[in-house]
């Protein structure tokens, strides 16, 4: 009897959590799989079951470019872990050994993190405005741009994929920093006096005892780095959108475009199916090579 | 410390009679130290600078940002930007368009008023439901022993790594089917499961705080769960209230992707859709954009500037757990 109330009572406490999170994260995953076999071009129309059909004609498909969206997203990855994660390494090892101002910079640094990125977005089409905005004042003032010429950093194909990167890599620079700069800071100061008394240099000290011992954060991180390019989404929609000629386009942007503009449910369930499976493969693999080239056999 | 250190090495020096010079700490390089701090100090203001900017040029006059001012305090302090930012005051009309005809009528241009109230209630709402939730399911979980308890919790914290774009399309279906798209509800449910993990997870690492001999004195006394909840362990668990808080607030404050979906038609729409909305609408006018901008981040940057410590713990705990 009273084994049956307790359970009763669990269940009632967790019944809240519980619809939320299987009607709302769990359920919807199973049925974006389901909606993506089939061929389906509207709420109300017949949905014709073609298999694996919308996941080949994602990337076979010349119009759609998906393939073109994942490289770009994964460049921006790339970027992220090689040059992000070293830049946010450096200025978490900088504030880590108790500078000067160091609260004061840490609290600056994150702020952009905490800032809406449609504010950030909105801010760098003023940035990056070919008219008045202040990078192409900047260089006319210093006479690297003709007074009548203008770039059009987010208009011209060539270099739109750079800029729309620029502020999507500024903004979360802080984020990693932040996270490392935890990991620097738990690193026990007996462990860098003990290897400065062996004469070790800061640089020595950084790269043979912060910065193994700091490894889970670092990894952390880079899944964070590269899912979080996998997913990006608000700052490219803000800026351009996909455009121009498709040059800034992520599978978030083309996903969205297919379920809503054109109503191709199926193939833009796909997509997201397809966001998801790529999520957790670069998850899983880079925990894999991160306890690969672990030397102290420790997680 | 290192004093102490030195003095160690020097003791066992002499008593060993150990080459010296092995145990000298080296100092770091004066130069280094000074270029470190400058490129701080630089970094910090690549920061700063666009917010600064962005302050100052939604006080400005076109005039002023498009090349007398572009980067200095505005020279006369324009207030009425925030005025129609906020309540869409001046009737906006594009030249060339003979408005005397019936057919064009000038925009009706969004009031950001109304937008920051729909995302102040969204989002309040959203951290009630989802702390009730968490604060439930982290009890059942953390405080009452049964055999699945790690397993359910392992499902809940699956939810930090999930996704949202494969909720997009599915939920969109279901808010349609139950007729409450362009509705608030439309965005706190969602919102609500999608800041829950995290809740729970940040939950969970406040509840194990609290010493078990409290729930079991409640029980002595003849408490029954529900009693020991609301009684013993809710009040405990301020602190973490207001972690949640923080951090399911700026979630929701900030989501663009469902927002923009779910919330097409009406006065019902979030900040982020807004300025989205404002800027089109103004378009060559920077400085209502610019007090757009400053009325969407404002809330956020005071609580920051208070609760920084707090906020950035939240991050940490969220990123190292997760």
């Amino acid at each position: 009897m009273k084994k049956k109330s307790q359970k009763l009572t669990i269940f009632l406490f967790l019944l809240p959590a519980l619809l939320l999170f299987v009607g709302l994260l769990i359920s919807p995953i199973i049925m974006s799989i389901y909606y993506s076999l089939f061929e389906w071009n509207g709420m109300n129309s017949e949905m014709n079951f073609i298999g694996l059909g919308n996941y080949s004609e994602m990337f076979s498909s010349d119009l759609i470019r998906f393939g073109n969206a994942l490289k770009n997203s994964l460049i921006l990855a790339a970027l992220s872990v090689f040059l992000q994660l070293p830049f946010s390494l450096a200025l978490a090892l900088a504030l880590g050994k108790k500078i000067k101002g160091e609260r004061f910079f840490l609290s600056v640094y994150f702020m952009p993190v905490l800032i809406s990125t449609v504010v950030i977005g909105q801010l760098w089409l003023k940035i990056y405005n070919p008219d008045y905005g202040i990078i192409n004042s900047a260089l006319r003032g210093l006479g690297l741009l003709g007074e009548k010429d203008s770039i059009l950093w987010l208009g011209d194909k060539d270099l739109a994929l750079g800029a729309v990167f620029v502020p999507t890599l500024w903004q979360y620079v802080g984020y990693h920093m932040l996270l490392l700069y935890a990991g620097v800071k738990s690193v026990s100061p007996e462990l860098r006096e003990a290897a400065k008394l062996d004469g070790a240099t800061e640089g020595q000290v950084n790269r043979y005892v912060v910065i193994p011992s700091i490894k889970p954060i670092i990894k952390v991180s880079v899944i964070f780095a590269v899912t979080g390019s996998l997913k990006s989404y608000d700052l490219i929609y803000v800026l351009t959108n996909g455009g121009p000629l498709q040059a800034t386009e992520v599978p978030s942007t083309i996903m969205i475009k297919q379920l809503f503009l054109s109503n191709r449910y199926g193939l833009g369930s796909a997509m997201a199916v397809m966001l998801i499976a790529l999520c957790f493969f670069f998850a899983i693999l880079i925990g894999f090579i991160f306890k690969e080239r672990d030397i102290y056999g420790k997680k | 410390m290192e004093r102490n250190d030195k003095m160690d090495a020097k003791v066992s020096d002499d008593a060993l009679k150990v080459d010296l010079s092995k145990y000298t700490v080296k100092k770091t390089n004066k130069g280094l130290k000074v270029a470190i701090f400058i490129g701080l100090i630089m970094w910090a203001l690549i920061n700063l600078f666009p917010i600064y900017w962005m302050f100052t040029f939604s006080l400005k006059t076109n005039a002023e940002i498009f090349g007398e001012n572009t980067v200095g305090l505005p020279r006369e302090w324009k207030w009425e930007n925030y005025n129609n930012a906020l309540f869409g005051k001046t009737a906006r009309r594009i030249p060339g368009i003979d408005y005397s005809d019936e057919d064009n009528k000038p925009f009706e241009l969004p009031k950001l008023i109304r937008y920051f109230l729909n995302s102040l209630f969204i989002t309040v709402t959203t951290i009630l439901i989802s702390l009730i939730a968490a604060l439930m399911a982290t009890y059942a979980m953390t405080r009452i022993k049964w055999k699945l308890s790690g397993a359910m919790n392992a499902l809940f914290m699956l939810g930090l790594t999930i996704p949202i774009h494969a909720s997009l399309l599915p939920v969109y279906f279901t808010m349609s089917k139950l007729g409450v798209l362009d509705t608030y509800t439309s965005l706190i449910i969602p919102y609500s499961a999608f800041s829950l993990s995290m809740s729970i997870l940040i939950c969970s690492g406040f509840m194990e705080d609290i010493p078990k001999e409290l729930d079991e004195a409640a029980c002595i006394d003849g408490c029954g769960p529900w009693k020991i909840f609301f009684k013993v362990i809710v009040p405990l668990m301020k602190p973490a209230v207001a972690t949640i808080g923080i951090y399911t607030f700026l979630q929701c404050w900030n989501e663009l992707m469902f927002a923009n979906q779910f919330i097409t038609k009406g006065d019902k729409k979030t900040l982020p859709v807004g300025i989205q909305q404002l800027s089109g609408q103004y378009l060559t006018e920077w400085g209502p954009i610019g007090a757009g901008l400053v009325i969407a981040t404002f809330p956020t940057l005071i609580v920051y500037i208070f609760l920084s410590k707090r906020i950035q713990d939240s991050f940490i705990a969220g990123a190292v757990k997760g």
